[in-house]
């Protein structure tokens, strides 16, 4: 077999049969770059010289994380016995965030390399993937990576994934994307398993969007999967859920680097250029079809990205503002699913509040936000969206804790609930069914996953796993936990929202809506936060944290009795002045909460958590 | 004072001062100050200028009269030569250091020199501060004798681990003695304190309290430690070894104290000054408060002339070689501009019993002043009478009350 293909199918006019479409399925760290970079240089689309470390991810953050946030897809030549296919890789992002990106990924494929860590085996998030490609009908091809590693146990690992998804362990693939054991085998496997696209030629053309990158060059490029008919250069084509039609500038596929063509048929994966700025004109999960002769049936599966998190980011440089909107306005071309709009706090200043998909898509944008743009931000404590009905029988969309309605009885509220799945070890069984039950989790089941590893299913209210959930997973479990949830509709719970007020004015960045149950225990830890961080001032300051009118929990900051220098005479005085002057700076950063003073990093650690004894002086 | 120079211009090489300087000098008392930057041991809270005789790096004590004497000829030649006018000096002050660590009859040459170039207004006050164990009851005869009005005993505590915490070596009995010995010379009697001291309890402080009150003294100075940066004391706080001073404690000290001299008959007149009776206030010091003008002789003195300050330099060799070479020992200066002068005015008028005319403040120290009465900073009857002064809670928050006579 010639490792490389000799004569490589031509895009626009390649037989179906001769193309197969494929995904990789891997967790964080189980090496799917790496191995798609193996692939790359063994198809010859990419010479070893130019070879980039992980030339599949893009953004210095996915490559230190070592995930996907944005998927691309990648031609590669593959010859096996005398004919030349073309393999369609399309690369997937990795996080349970993403699950609808996911979604339209596997969407676009008809096959799935389930790529699984040797040493490690499988995790919730791949599982979590690997249900979705079996219910977009997809060949699933398992395969062990890193089976260099003198920690691997590929024989264990194959038998849990063999239980898995049925099959015998010899059908496991062993390969190593490091090294590049196996990679050869694994594309034949490909070719051989992995079934051709179908679909009708002659058909108005229908292309369905996996992927929509801004470009700051080329404006935004569009990831097409070509399902029925075909698209030419200079068309005019139409987005099906919006009917704006645009015309064709560039099309072609990725070799990697994109490479014009004459068009895109059945069954292909390439991009498409039409000069738009914006990637909201050209939203992930839609069809592309012709405006000479559109299709009327849209592909099936498109939904409206829609923010489950919410957050207030506000730059801790008050002054940095109006580079924060431009930030966001500029992340926003290449994010359909980032939501925000302008929020104001008597804590924090100007800020946005911006609802994202999770927590991960929120830190993402965050960490973007201050490389990239090089802002100073704080965020609020993550919040999901309620829904508040009061006794007048009017219903409350509520994202933000200053909306909870404060003036009518409320009569419910209703909550987002999530199914989460927690793999772990099964020592850490009782641990993480502790955790789970202290966040509201109903328990729904839970399954051995070859000797050793355990899956445990909850129902668990999203508010309850957005605040602090993952990081006490992690550290309950020695990082061994992973976690993958996806929504289930909503429910009513006993939730009230607690304020905190500084001598009786409310802070509004504190305020919380938590369970009853819990509402004390907010309190406590609040009231007892501030007491810390905030400077004594002339007069006691007492902090407390509320429910409506009545008092939960209260702290008091005593009153400050000694603010002078005791010996002012010649030499002291400049000294004296210039730390007045410095002092009167500083005042300027000072938050007013009625008439306390309070610095603005004590806000910000207090958020944050992060509380060190403020200096008694 | 502390020893840290401020950042300012360069001064000129001849000491010469703006113009502006002299404007209005015939309206401002004149005094002056003699640094004398010797010690015996360095103490572990000190940061003043002063240097022990292995840090001297070949200045020798012996020198330095001759030396200061030099700084005080050249002083009126630029203050001549600055456009002020000819004032006697109000006030001499000798302070350190140890300024009794120097031979009382160099004290007086010095002494001599100011007179001979300033002459003395009459009444003028002539204080030095001492340490009661450096000084003999003929070093205060022959002071008294040749022109000293006044003593000034760094007395501290009258507890003795306190004491030794301050590194301070004297005995306490000595104090009595000490006192007894300046009286009978006839020199007017001040004594210093310090409180919060860490391991000092409210019971020790009462203690020195006492002591102080039963030697009768004409004037009483009490100050709240300050761990400056750099100090033996500041690293044995920071490694844990001895506790943070605690500000509620300072303030029980503070207000003990306070009560204690109000009974004994000592009226406060500055935040950390009492004075047995108008009188014995220390002029001297009213004047660094009141913005008076006076000229600061020794290494690392400060000087203020009309709303320049400037600074000399900081190590005796350096402060000698300048001399030496026929230049200004002054090695920095600000010129204050309106604004900051009205800011010191505010802040320095702020801590003294008479206090700042309310009328004077600017419109945003004036709006502020009803609220500083209703927190219980500042006298209602004083200044309904126009007159700012604060109250004993005042004091001890003064800084606080500064920021808000200083808000826009």
């Amino acid at each position: 077999m010639s490792p490389r293909a000799a004569t490589p199918p031509v895009p626009a006019a390649t037989d179906p049969a001769l193309i197969r479409n494929f995904c990789i399925i891997a967790h964080i760290d189980h090496g799917k770059s790496t191995l798609a970079d193996r692939m790359l240089g063994i198809t010859g689309v990419v010479s070893d010289r130019d070879m980039r470390a992980q030339y599949l991810d893009r953004m210095d953050i996915e490559r230190e994380r070592g995930i996907t946030i944005k998927s691309q897809a990648v031609r590669m030549p593959w010859q096996v016995g005398d004919t030349s296919y073309a393999l369609n890789m399309i690369d997937t992002p990795g996080h349970v965030d993403f699950s609808y990106e996911v979604s339209r990924s596997l969407a676009a494929c008809e096959g799935a390399i389930l790529l699984v860590d040797a040493a490690q085996g499988i995790e919730a998030q791949t599982l979590a993937n690997l249900y979705l490609a079996l219910e977009n009908d997809l060949e699933i091809i398992p395969v062990l990576n890193k089976i260099d590693l003198p920690a691997a146990e590929p024989e264990k690992y194959a038998r849990e994934l063999a239980e898995l998804i049925g099959g015998s362990p010899d059908d496991v693939l062993k390969v190593s994307g490091k090294t590049g054991l196996g990679v050869e085998d694994l594309l034949d496997r490909v070719v051989e398993r992995i079934p051709a696209p179908v679909g009708d030629a002659n058909a108005p053309a229908r292309a369905m969007i996996f992927d929509s990158v801004y470009d700051s060059y080329r404006g935004v490029v569009t990831y097409v999967r070509m399902v029925d008919g075909r698209l030419n250069p200079r068309e005019r084509i139409q987005m099906l859920s919006t009917k704006a039609n645009h015309e064709i500038l560039e099309i072609g596929v990725s070799a990697p680097e994109p490479t014009p063509s004459k068009g895109l048929s059945v069954g292909e994966v390439g991009y498409l250029i039409t000069g738009v700025k914006d990637v909201r004109q050209s939203k992930v999960g839609d069809t592309v079809t012709t405006a000479a002769k559109p299709a009327t049936e849209a592909l099936p599966g498109y939904t409206e990205p829609l923010p489950m998190v919410f957050s207030g980011l506000y730059p801790i440089d008050g002054s940095d503002y109006p580079e924060l909107r431009e930030a966001l306005d500029k992340l926003k071309l290449s994010d359909a699913s980032l939501v925000y709009e302008p929020e104001t706090s008597v804590a924090l200043g100007f800020g946005f509040r911006c609802g994202f998909l999770g927590l991960l898509h929120l830190e993402i944008i965050t960490e973007r936000l201050q490389r990239e743009f090089g802002l100073d931000l704080i965020a609020t404590a993550p919040s999901v969206i309620y829904e508040v009905t009061t006794e007048d029988r009017k219903t409350v969309t509520v994202t933000n804790p200053s909306e909870f309605p404060t003036g009518a009885k409320i009569s419910e509220v209703r909550e987002p609930m999530v199914r989460a799945a927690i793999l772990a070890p099964k020592d850490y069984v009782g641990t993480i069914m502790e955790l789970c039950q202290s966040r509201r989790g109903a328990l729904l089941g839970m399954e051995y996953l070859g000797e050793d590893r355990v899956e445990i299913r909850y129902n668990m209210p999203l508010g309850e796993i957005v605040f602090d959930f993952f990081d006490q997973l992690k550290s309950k479990t020695a990082g061994y936990a992973s976690l993958d949830y996806e929504p289930v509709g909503d429910q009513a719970a006993d939730l009230v929202k607690v304020d905190i007020l500084l001598q009786g004015e409310q802070v509004d960045a504190f305020s919380a809506i938590v369970h009853r149950d819990k509402a004390y225990a907010y309190g406590v830890l609040m009231t007892g936060r501030l007491r810390e961080l905030i400077p004594r001032q002339q007069f006691e300051v007492p902090i407390q944290a509320a429910i409506g009118a009545r008092i939960i929990a209260r702290e008091s900051i005593r009153a400050m009795r000694k603010d002078v220098l005791a010996k002012c005479y010649g030499g002291d005085i400049s000294r004296k002045r210039k730390l007045l002057e410095k002092q009167k700076e500083g005042k300027k950063r000072m938050k007013m909460v009625g008439r306390v003073e309070v610095p603005q990093e004590a806000f910000i650690a207090a958020l944050s958590g992060d509380v060190e004894k403020k200096d008694k002086k | 004072m502390g020893s840290a120079l401020p950042l300012g211009e360069p001064a000129p090489l001849d000491g010469l001062l703006p113009a502006s300087a002299a404007e209005g000098a015939a309206d401002r008392a004149f005094g002056v100050y003699v640094h004398v930057p010797f010690c015996r041991v360095r103490c572990g809270y000190c940061d003043f200028n002063t240097y022990t005789a292995s840090e001297l790096r070949g200045a020798r004590q012996v020198d330095y009269a001759d030396q200061a004497i030099d700084e005080i000829r050249m002083s009126r030649r630029v203050l001549a030569a600055s456009g002020a006018p000819s004032r006697a000096a109000e006030t001499v002050f000798f302070g350190g250091g140890t300024p009794t660590l120097l031979p009382a009859d160099d004290l007086v040459r010095m002494l001599g020199a100011v007179r001979d170039e300033f002459g003395f207004a009459p009444g003028a006050e002539v204080t030095t501060e001492a340490n009661p164990d450096s000084v003999g009851p003929e070093d205060l005869i022959r002071l008294a004798e040749g022109g000293f009005t006044r003593v000034s005993f760094g007395m501290q505590s009258a507890v003795p681990h306190v004491l030794a915490a301050l590194d301070r070596t004297h005995d306490p009995a000595r104090v009595p003695l000490v006192v007894r010995w300046a009286r009978d010379a006839g020199l007017d009697v001040s004594l210093d304190l310090i409180y919060g001291t860490p391991g000092e309890s409210l019971d020790d402080w009462r203690r020195s309290v006492d002591a102080v009150v039963a030697e009768r003294p004409d004037h009483v100075s009490a100050y709240a430690l300050i761990v400056e940066d750099g100090t033996k004391l500041a690293r044995q706080i920071r490694r844990g070894e001895l506790a943070q001073p605690d500000d509620d404690l300072e303030a029980d000290m503070y207000e003990l104290a306070d009560t204690a001299f109000a009974e004994a008959g000592f009226e406060w007149y500055e935040v950390s000054n009492w004075a047995n009776d108008a009188a014995h206030r220390s002029r001297h010091n009213l004047g660094y408060w009141r913005g008076d003008d006076w000229w600061g002789v020794g290494p690392g003195a400060h000087s203020h002339v009309g709303g320049v300050r400037w600074w000399n330099a900081k190590h005796p060799a350096a402060y000698a070689e300048r001399l030496a070479a026929g230049h200004s020992p002054a090695v920095g200066r600000e010129v204050l501009d309106a604004p900051t002068r009205e800011t010191e005015r505010v802040l320095l008028l702020t801590r003294i019993r008479e206090g700042i005319d309310i009328a004077s403040l600017h419109t945003g120290g004036r709006h502020a002043v009803a609220g500083l009465i209703a927190d219980e900073l500042v006298d209602a009857k004083a200044a309904l009478a126009g007159g700012l002064t604060l109250t004993r809670r005042g004091r001890l928050l003064a800084d606080a009350v500064v920021r808000r006579l200083l808000e826009d």
